[in-house]
């Protein structure tokens, strides 16, 4: 237990959820939304209330790709790389991407903590491929100008508060 | 609402739904799927009803309990498939589809259509200068035969009162009232349908097998985990129909006597999982789902459980696994998920499409589902048609249907100038088809034949600027990011088989790679615990047998026949095009561009990275690709 952490609103959610060990996943995800990732106090937290070891809950936040134990970017860029988006051109989309803002395939969250660049393998909007998403907004049929646009964009929502 | 108590109480809400529902003659149906909404289709909506509120016309968004006259409905409806040309608006009675529909374009279609009944022909569908201004007439539609997506496009996907009013929930009435639950799983046998998540194991065998189980606590699984990229099937039949699939699993519960039911949905499907909660909201309010189901001593309940972004989990025993709260880790078979599955229990697990088809088996028998397809594969097949192709979209067709009909008739040829090369069938798990293969009827049987399957459905067609050494790289890299990690040959195999794959691409392709990556793949699929990693190698094998001189260019002339593996091109400036404005080089990362102003440039292919920078940037065209 870390005594600067607030636990509440990790309280709220296992409320929602209750203990069994069938609601680790949910619990997860609930946690993950709220932070934007997991956080390490969680672990024991979690096993001493639900009552099972804490390696079972790493073991399953580290088994999905979903969950991440570092904390991520304000704006949650996912760029899917599906096969429609694939043979219509997403990797010059997601080049692009890293580009504007210093990341790579290792770094995917900017030092400033408000851009995350991830790959998705489909988000099942093929029709509007090559697509991506910013917290979970789909912007469709993208280019390598629309994204270097977006981004600007983007950023001047940062500066403009 | 109301709760409905008996078998009456069902009939006479549904005589009254359905009395509301026709009364509604005028109606706006805007397609609510995720690729519409992604161009704007809830703008759209909220603009429509400002409109016509501000026209002083009455619009009802949800269907109202009696029927009265002069309402113009306005509906969030499920996908219809046109995907391409989403926005998608659909006008009733006239049956007419607007396609592109932007926010600008409210005002007129409030004025000239629902006003003056006028057909407006900028937003209707055009192809090869004929204007098909009704939904039904468009060739993309004309050819295919929707029964799973029926409603899809036709009925508010938010409200079950629309499903029960063009007669939702009859089957389940007829199951429970009429029908034992060996008649139900017999009707279900007789049919043929075979499960559609990919393997087209029989389902009514997999409910006998599973109602047979001496355990008296059963459950009811649905897989919606639906993760072979560049399939969307199952997505759009929750999102759009989500009480079709509700009461297919209602009707299998029945049959097989279990009364807990679980949708396991694709974390990247946010908005199924929100349609879904929402019927099921709705289905227990009145009385349909929960406990003493319509006054009997039947209950059944459904649970949703989202995923966490892990495609093994499109495994059974991975699924049941990641439903307990475990790692979604595949088990070594037998026993099988009827008699063990989830918390050890005797489980039946389908596919979302599945359990759709169930609905109209019982209400229109098996005969009738049997007359439609191949004998062996009955029934019709929802696939999502993606890639080089024109009309980019979910269809449903016969089983049987030829890929030639699919691909030029129903998705309307080639996209752009490109010419068709071959079309990956069944994911990361299936094999490309070409040319050759074009005239195989698409069903279960026919494909295994040729070493392909349906798998859940997604059909990427590829032209001819398509590398099929790279298409193997991508989905060998796909599988390799997806291994579980349980049993080495699929853990470590693929690694190694991804490695040589991107050696060849990367223009480092050595004698013998094409050979080793045939052993390992031989391996792999041998001994590989789960269909993950028995089928992990079928896109590398299917390319290699298809295209095995794409493979020999790359690796033993370093030239990537298609042009697309940036590694194996050297860009060249044609002296003759070219102006010397220095643009070009103005544009190039690395100054490999040297040249004086108003003479052709070069290019230093040692210096050259390859990023193609100076080929977009050049405004006479004369960078050339080599």
């Amino acid at each position: 237990m870390n005594e600067n952490f607030d636990y509440r609103p990790i309280d709220e959610i296992l409320e929602v959820h209750g203990t069994k060990p069938k609601a680790i996943i949910a619990i997860l995800q609930d946690i993950q939304e709220k932070y934007n990732y997991l956080p390490a106090e969680i672990f024991p937290y979690l096993a001493a209330k639900m009552k099972f070891g804490e390696a079972r809950i790493y073991g399953v936040a580290t088994f999905y790709e979903n969950f991440s134990l570092e904390p991520k970017g304000k704006y949650i860029i996912r760029c899917c790389d599906g096969t429609a988006c694939h043979v219509r051109g997403s990797t010059p989309i997601l080049t692009q991407l890293y580009d504007e803002l210093n990341l790579s395939e290792t770094k995917h969250t900017t030092d400033d903590l408000m851009f995350t660049v991830e790959t998705v393998s489909c988000l099942g909007a093929c029709g509007l491929a090559p697509v991506i998403t910013v917290n979970g907004k789909v912007y469709p049929a993208m280019t390598p100008v629309k994204v270097a646009e977006l981004i600007k964009e983007l950023k001047e929502e940062i500066t403009n508060g | 609402m109301v709760k409905l108590n008996s078998r009456e109480d069902l009939i006479k809400f549904r005589e009254r739904c359905a009395q509301a529902f026709n009364s509604e003659t005028k109606k706006i149906l805007i397609c609510g799927g995720t690729g519409c909404v992604a161009g704007g289709a809830l703008e759209i909506r909220d603009k429509l009803k400002a409109l016509m509120e501000a026209e002083g016309l009455t619009c009802e968004v949800e269907l109202a309990d009696e029927p009265h006259k002069d309402v113009v409905g306005l509906k969030t409806s499920g996908c219809h498939g046109f995907c391409e040309m989403g926005p998608l608006v659909r006008i009733e009675p006239q049956g007419w589809l607007y396609i592109k529909v932007k926010l600008e374009d409210c005002e007129e279609i409030i004025s000239k259509t629902v006003i003056a009944g006028e057909c407006i022909d900028r937003l209707s569908y055009k192809q090869n200068g004929v204007t098909y201004a009704k939904q039904e007439e468009i060739p993309f539609y004309k050819k295919q035969t929707r029964l799973v997506l029926e409603h899809c496009g036709h009925i508010n996907a938010l409200s079950i009162r629309e499903y029960i009013a063009i007669g939702g929930y009859s089957a389940l009435e007829k199951c429970l009232f009429e029908m034992t639950p060996d008649e139900i799983i017999d009707e279900v046998t007789n049919s043929n349908l075979r499960g559609r998540g990919g393997g087209g194991f029989p389902a009514g065998k997999k409910w006998k097998s599973c109602q047979k189980q001496k355990d008296p606590e059963k459950y009811i699984v649905c897989n919606g985990d639906e993760g072979d990229p560049g399939a969307f099937m199952d997505r759009s039949i929750m999102e759009g129909d989500p009480n079709r699939l509700i009461e297919g699993m209602m009707i299998s519960g029945l049959g097989i006597g279990s009364s807990e039911g679980y949708i396991y949905v694709r974390a990247e499907y946010p908005l199924a999982v929100e349609r879904l909660q929402n019927a099921i909201a709705q289905a227990e309010e009145i009385g349909i789902l929960g406990d003493n189901i319509l006054g009997t001593d039947k209950s059944f309940h459904i649970h949703i459980n989202r995923g966490a972004g892990a495609f093994v989990c499109g495994e059974g025993s991975a699924l049941t696994q990641s439903i307990e709260g475990k790692r979604g880790m595949p088990r070594v078979k037998p026993p099988r998920t009827v008699e063990h599955g989830l918390f050890d229990k005797p489980t039946n697990l389908n596919n979302v499409e599945t359990y759709a088809n169930v609905p109209s088996i019982i209400l229109n028998g098996a005969d009738w589902y049997r007359s439609i397809g191949p004998e062996n594969s009955p029934g019709t097949k929802a696939f999502a048609l993606t890639g080089n192709i024109n009309n980019t979209g979910l269809i449903e067709v016969p089983m049987g249907t030829t890929l030639r009909e699919v691909i030029f008739d129903v998705g309307g040829g080639m996209r752009g100038d490109g010419k068709f090369k071959a079309v990956q069938i069944g994911g990361p798990s299936g094999g490309c088809l070409t040319e050759k293969d074009l005239d195989i009827p698409l069903d279960f049987d026919s494909l295994k034949k040729v070493g392909a399957m349906i798998g859940s459905g997604g059909l990427v067609v590829m032209d001819d600027h398509t590398c099929m050494v790279e298409v193997a790289r991508f989905f060998m890299n796909f599988t390799q990011n997806e291994s579980c990690g349980k049993c080495v040959p699929c853990r470590e195999g693929t690694k190694r088989m991804l490695e040589i794959l991107e050696r060849i691409v990367a223009g480092n392709g050595k004698d013998g790679d094409i050979e080793l990556l045939e052993e390992l793949a031989d391996t792999i699929s041998n001994i590989s615990l789960c269909g993950l990693g028995k089928s992990a190698p079928s896109p590398v094998i299917s390319t290699i047998a298809n295209f095995r001189d794409e493979y020999e260019a790359h690796i033993y002339d370093k030239k990537c026949p298609a042009g697309q593996c940036k590694k194996l091109v050297n860009y060249t400036i044609d002296a003759d095009l070219c102006k010397g404005c220095s643009k070009c080089a103005r544009n190039c990362p690395v100054n490999a561009i040297t040249g004086v102003i108003k003479s052709p440039y070069t290019i230093d292919q040692n210096k050259c990275i390859k990023c193609g920078a100076c080929v977009s940037n050049c405004p006479f065209k004369a960078i050339k690709e080599v």
